[in-house]
């Protein structure tokens, strides 16, 4: 799937929070209601370890946003302040704002348990617990409470991973023994069973073959409709191939104690990335003379 | 440094790949004295079985065998060796035991590894340990100068139908999941008749032990007389505080080693922490938490001086099955009968039956083990 067949809406120049971008080739509709996500001045603390320093950018509804840069940029840590999942990690600090359809996630009010149920998160290995391929799925519904309907949901939710077909006729069977790659299709039937509006995927492919990454790439173009997608990915045709918008993040480097922080550099559209970027460090990351 | 830029181009011969024989030779000494060490413990439980066994066949062919069932007690200096006089104090106190040490030791196993900060398991869990190397006759002491007197002697009669109550309850929650599973069993298992038979026996035994339970605990209510000296409540109690330790750590370090990858994709579904640990943690460190009440089961019925001390008895007792009474376990009549000045004299078979009461001991361990790898193979969520 090649970038030009999907021609991404173009942006004129960076999209950054507060500044709903009035570039030509964006319909004048694209207001508040499109933005999914707007992040503002976000910092990551592990300790007193700084690891993300100030990162703003909005992401817009039905879109697939890459996040890509070289390891140790916080492009991981980034991606899991959208569900709150820094919150798993002892001694991890999130400050600054992500505001959510309207709201700031980080509010003292909000249960980081119901953002999970609306922002469901793919994880770098697939992780399927230990269970039978439908209690995989169920799971999360039935967390939820549901009790009836579970047929139905893990059935849809299994075809809309492509994976009904191979694994309809041994529901029961654990999990564990399907490949690599249909486990991670499984973990995204899984997520998507619950219903969420967002789907977090941290390198989802990273452990895959190249089939079974093409098969997860092919996915997300067919559940981008349904869904607003952020991906973290290593690998920049990957990025190049599914997204409409990359975000390219660096590590800058402490000077006196060799620290690592992660700063956005820039985001746009993904063929502009590619092709002409704003700033000198993604051209530089893009052609692969670092990183 | 050393010069690395050597060109290495001359052919080489076995010779100079070959180790040199002093070291082989050293290798073989070092392999074979390790299987030695092994051995040598393997050769011990061997020899303590063989003795065991031996003197407790003298026991068994040379009883009479009506002296060991349903006479007023264990009288070993006469020649009464009533079996259930000392099998059901010892399943008293094993039960009193884990009824506090179970859901204890398992709260602070998923505390320590679901909820606990750094900080908190960093003196909490040695907090633990510590509990474990109390000696058990300093326990002993303290339930039979503490527990007794001040937990057990306080005990109302209403208090007591309310705790028995809880208990069968929580029993009969759990059995009937596993009687609802064995029930789909019985359905499913229409072609296989052992499936069935295997099912009906399974649910037959837990609704006999339901009913067992639920008339001691209706009989001892009704002779209620708690004591305030030795009584196997107070030795189950202080064995209960002793296998605290084993429950809390063989669990906590089962359910640590879940990988914190399903944790996260649990809590990513939206789970809360208590969802994941009862639906995600706990089935996949299921059979660390079995071993762990196993251990800790065997412990408890092989405990000897808290029950030698607080139990109430010495020597011989009368029968009793009432926990408020003082009773005699497996592991106190053997003591006591190994003790004193004028040790395991007696009739004829006085100090073979010694041995017999610890084969019975060994025969139970053994067989919970086997019960409990059958059910961990059964249920176990291997991750």
């Amino acid at each position: 799937m090649s970038m030009t067949e999907e021609a991404p809406r173009v942006f004129e120049r960076p999209v950054t929070a507060g500044e709903p971008s009035a570039a030509p080739g964006i319909p004048p509709l694209a207001t508040e209601r499109d933005i999914v996500f707007s992040s503002e001045e976000v910092n990551v603390y592990y300790g007193s370890f700084r690891a993300v320093r100030d990162v703003s950018f909005d992401v817009r509804r039905n879109e697939i946003m890459a996040l890509i840069g070289p390891s140790g940029c916080g492009k991981s840590t980034v991606l899991r302040c959208y569900n709150r999942m820094n919150d798993l990690i002892k001694d991890a600090r999130v400050t600054g704002t992500i505001t959510y359809r309207g709201t700031n996630l980080y509010d003292e009010r909000v249960d980081p348990v119901e953002v999970r149920r609306r922002i469901g998160m793919v994880f770098q290995k697939p992780n399927p617990f230990p269970k039978s391929i439908y209690d995989n799925v169920a799971y999360g519904p039935r967390v939820a409470g549901q009790k009836k309907g579970l047929d139905d949901i893990v059935e849809n939710s299994l075809r809309k991973a492509a994976l009904w077909e191979e694994v309809n006729d041994r529901l029961t069977d654990s999990a564990l023994g399907l490949s690599g790659g249909q486990q991670q299709r499984l973990c995204i039937a899984r997520a998507i069973a619950v219903g969420p509006d967002v789907l977090l995927m941290d390198e989802p492919c990273s452990a895959l073959d190249p089939i079974a990454t093409a098969r997860i790439e092919d996915l997300m173009q067919e559940i981008k409709q349904d869904y607003t997608i952020m991906i973290v990915t290593h690998n920049m045709q990957q990025a190049a191939r599914v997204s409409d918008t990359t975000a390219f993040f660096t590590a800058d480097i402490g000077s006196e104690n060799d620290t690592r922080t992660g700063i956005l550099v820039e985001v746009d559209a993904t063929q502009k990335i590619f092709s002409n970027p704003s700033d000198e460090r993604t051209e530089n990351y893009v052609t692969g003379r670092f990183g | 440094m050393t010069d690395t830029s050597v060109v290495h181009r001359e052919l080489l011969t076995v010779d100079q790949l070959q180790i040199a024989p002093s070291r082989r030779h050293r290798e073989v000494i070092i392999r074979y004295g390790l299987l030695l060490t092994a051995l040598v413990s393997v050769l011990v439980s061997t020899l303590i079985v063989w003795s065991l066994v031996r003197e407790a066949w003298t026991f068994i062919t040379g009883v009479v065998w009506a002296d060991t069932w349903g006479q007023q007690g264990w009288f070993p200096r006469r020649g009464l060796y009533d079996i259930p006089t000392i099998v059901v104090p010892s399943l008293i106190v094993t039960g009193i035991a884990m009824v506090v040490a179970g859901p204890l030791g398992l709260g602070a196993a998923v505390y320590l590894a679901e909820y606990a900060n750094r900080k908190t398991r960093a003196w909490l869990k040695p907090a633990l340990e510590i509990l474990a190397g109390i000696p058990s006759v300093v326990l002993g002491f303290f339930a039979l100068t503490w527990i007794a007197p001040n937990l057990v002697g306080r005990i109302g009669k209403t208090t007591f139908l309310v705790l028995g109550a809880v208990i069968l309850l929580g029993y009969a929650v759990i059995s009937a999941g596993m009687a609802r599973s064995k029930i789909k069993q019985y359905r499913e298992g229409t072609a296989d008749p052992s499936a069935r038979i295997g099912a009906v026996a399974s649910i037959a035994t837990l609704v006999v032990v339901f009913a067992l339970g639920l008339a001691w605990i209706l009989n001892v209510w009704l002779e209620f007389a708690p004591n305030n000296a030795g009584s196997l409540a107070a030795a189950g109690i202080g064995v209960g505080i002793l296998t605290i330790p084993l429950v809390a750590s063989i669990s906590e370090d089962a359910m640590a080693a879940v990988p914190d990858s399903l944790r996260e994709a649990s809590a990513g579904l939206g789970a809360r922490k208590m969802t994941t640990a009862t639906t995600v943690v706990l089935p996949a460190a299921i059979s660390g938490i079995v071993a762990a009440f196993i251990v800790a089961v065997s412990r408890a019925i092989g405990e000897t001086m808290v029950v030698f001390m607080a139990g109430g008895a010495a020597d011989a007792a009368r029968f009793t099955d009432d926990p408020f009474e003082g009773g005699l376990t497996m592991t106190a009549a053997m003591a006591s009968l190994a003790s004193g000045t004028d040790s395991v004299v007696g009739e004829g078979l006085t100090f073979q039956s010694l041995y017999f009461v610890g084969l019975l001991l060994f025969l139970i361990t053994l067989s919970l083990n086997i019960v409990a790898s059958r059910f961990v193979s059964k249920v176990r969520e291997a991750y």
